[in-house]
């Protein structure tokens, strides 16, 4: 007997106290976006624990270099870091071949994206936006811009903490995880309403990042160690089914 | 195994938001800048994949009506055959298609809200005990304001038969519910359109699921 699951065996039950609800006041735009009604729950079938497979030749060699990755007549300006660290599902085993996407503003706090109308100012050689896929032990790295804090329209004067949006897709859609990471001693942090939303201290510990003497790249850039935790695959000790039973 | 091997089981990540320029991370092309090569996309099929084109067309609504502009959905589904490009997928006698993943992605229109896919529509996949589903595509709904993104599913109005069967439909409690799933066939000058709108909150409130 085994705890490897089977590679249909359904993931564990989502721990719903582990993020923020749906309808959450503090932060506005969820008060006409949260359903109102009860999600219906759903036994996992083929197509909640399968997903997309991606290939290592679908990415270029400069996707998870996002200080180079639209660099055009120079280097961008801002603190240059590495962040790197481990996919693994609830039971500690890796994540292997998952999809990491990350986006974030530059140094000043501005997004390249065309509705961002922020005064801070656009930095031509920064794109804002990398992707990888895991290695056999979960593994992921990126170089980037340290990102800025920037304002946003919620209360009047509300500021987001500096962060640098993930997208993960692991080996069941049910993994599929979007997410912020925060970095270590920002006092934005502890005001923000998209992070106070978070129900519990833990979980907002797990989403900030510290700093990681050991990976500093010499006379280059500092780094930060960032893991994430995806859903559990279940192994499945006891079938219901009865097997061998006589024809 | 012993309990001394055995590790605390871990909580998963916690969910944020994928805020207002999610564009910028998974379709950079919309934000209004080029960066990849290869870009991941809306359009799922190829010239060589098997089965019948169809597009899906909708728009995304919120709890008072209004057509969301900001809005991101993935799609995950079998192939023409009923068979997922996934490892997992062991059942018998159903072919991969090597020219169709079954995943892509797609963004609201900043201007009209729409969104679209060009995909092919999926066969039967057999459900867990060997229970019956109908056909359908996975969906998943991301956007500002939406703090854990939203599982839902599509299936198709021209397979009303197998609908009534299906194990999904079946356990919503409430029949006038299951309609919100159901995707309806249009023919738009020859091409074949479902068109599968979503509200995220109030009348006609979309089923999600807690997957």
């Amino acid at each position: 007997m085994s705890r490897t699951p089977a590679p249909d065996a359904e993931y564990m039950m989502r721990d719903t106290t582990s993020h923020p609800a749906a309808l959450t006041p503090a932060y506005k735009t969820s008060v006409l976006r949260s359903p109102r009604l009860a999600l219906i729950s759903l036994q996992n079938s083929l197509s909640e624990v399968t997903a997309p497979v991606f290939r290592p030749e679908e990415f270029g060699s400069l996707d998870n270099d996002l200080i180079m990755n639209a660099a055009k007549d120079g280097l961008p300006i801002g603190e240059r870091i590495l962040v790197h660290g481990y996919v693994q599902d609830q039971l500690g085993r890796p994540v292997k071949n998952a999809l990491v996407e990350v986006w974030q503003c530059n140094a000043s706090g501005r997004y390249r994206h065309k509705k961002d109308q922020y005064i801070g100012a656009l930095d031509p050689n920064f794109g804002g936006c990398g992707r990888m896929l895991t290695d056999e032990n979960g593994y992921y790295a990126y170089r980037t811009i340290r990102p800025g804090p920037y304002p946003w329209r919620n209360r009047v004067n509300d500021w987001r903490p500096a962060h640098i949006h993930y997208a993960v897709s692991g080996s069941g859609w049910v993994q599929r995880l979007i997410t912020q990471m925060y970095f270590e001693g920002d006092p934005l942090i502890a005001t923000c309403p998209i992070v106070q939303i978070i129900p519990s201290e833990e979980q907002i510990r797990g989403l900030i990042a510290l700093q990681d003497r050991s990976a500093f790249v010499q006379l280059d850039s500092r780094a930060y160690r960032f893991d994430i935790v995806l859903r559990g695959q279940r192994a499945t000790l006891f079938e219901n089914a009865v097997h061998g039973a006589p024809k | 195994m012993s309990q001394q091997q055995m590790k605390p089981l871990m909580r998963e990540t916690a969910s944020q938001t994928a805020g207002p320029y999610v564009h910028i991370g998974l379709a950079p092309r919309a934000a209004g800048f080029e960066i990849f090569e290869n870009n991941f996309g809306s359009v799922l099929t190829n010239e060589k994949t098997r089965g019948e084109r169809i597009r899906i067309e909708g728009r995304v609504f919120d709890g008072i009506g209004t057509v969301l502009k900001d809005v991101l959905i993935e799609i995950w589904q079998a192939n023409a055959e009923g068979k997922y490009a996934h490892p997992a997928d062991q059942q018998p006698g159903k072919a991969l298609d090597e020219n169709f993943r079954g995943w892509g992605r797609s963004c609201t229109d900043f201007d009209s809200g729409v969104y679209t896919f060009d995909t092919i529509k999926p066969g039967v996949v057999t459900g867990r005990n060997g229970r019956f589903m109908a056909p359908h595509i996975n969906v998943w709904v991301v956007a500002r304001g939406i703090n854990l993104g939203l599982n839902t599913r599509l299936y198709f109005s021209d397979e009303a038969e197998a609908n009534k069967k299906d194990a999904v439909l079946n356990i919503i409690e409430w029949e006038a519910r299951r309609a919100t799933l159901v995707a309806q066939r249009e023919d738009k000058g020859g091409q074949v359109v479902y068109r599968f709108d979503i509200r995220l909150q109030g009348d006609g409130e979309t089923v999600f699921f807690d997957v």
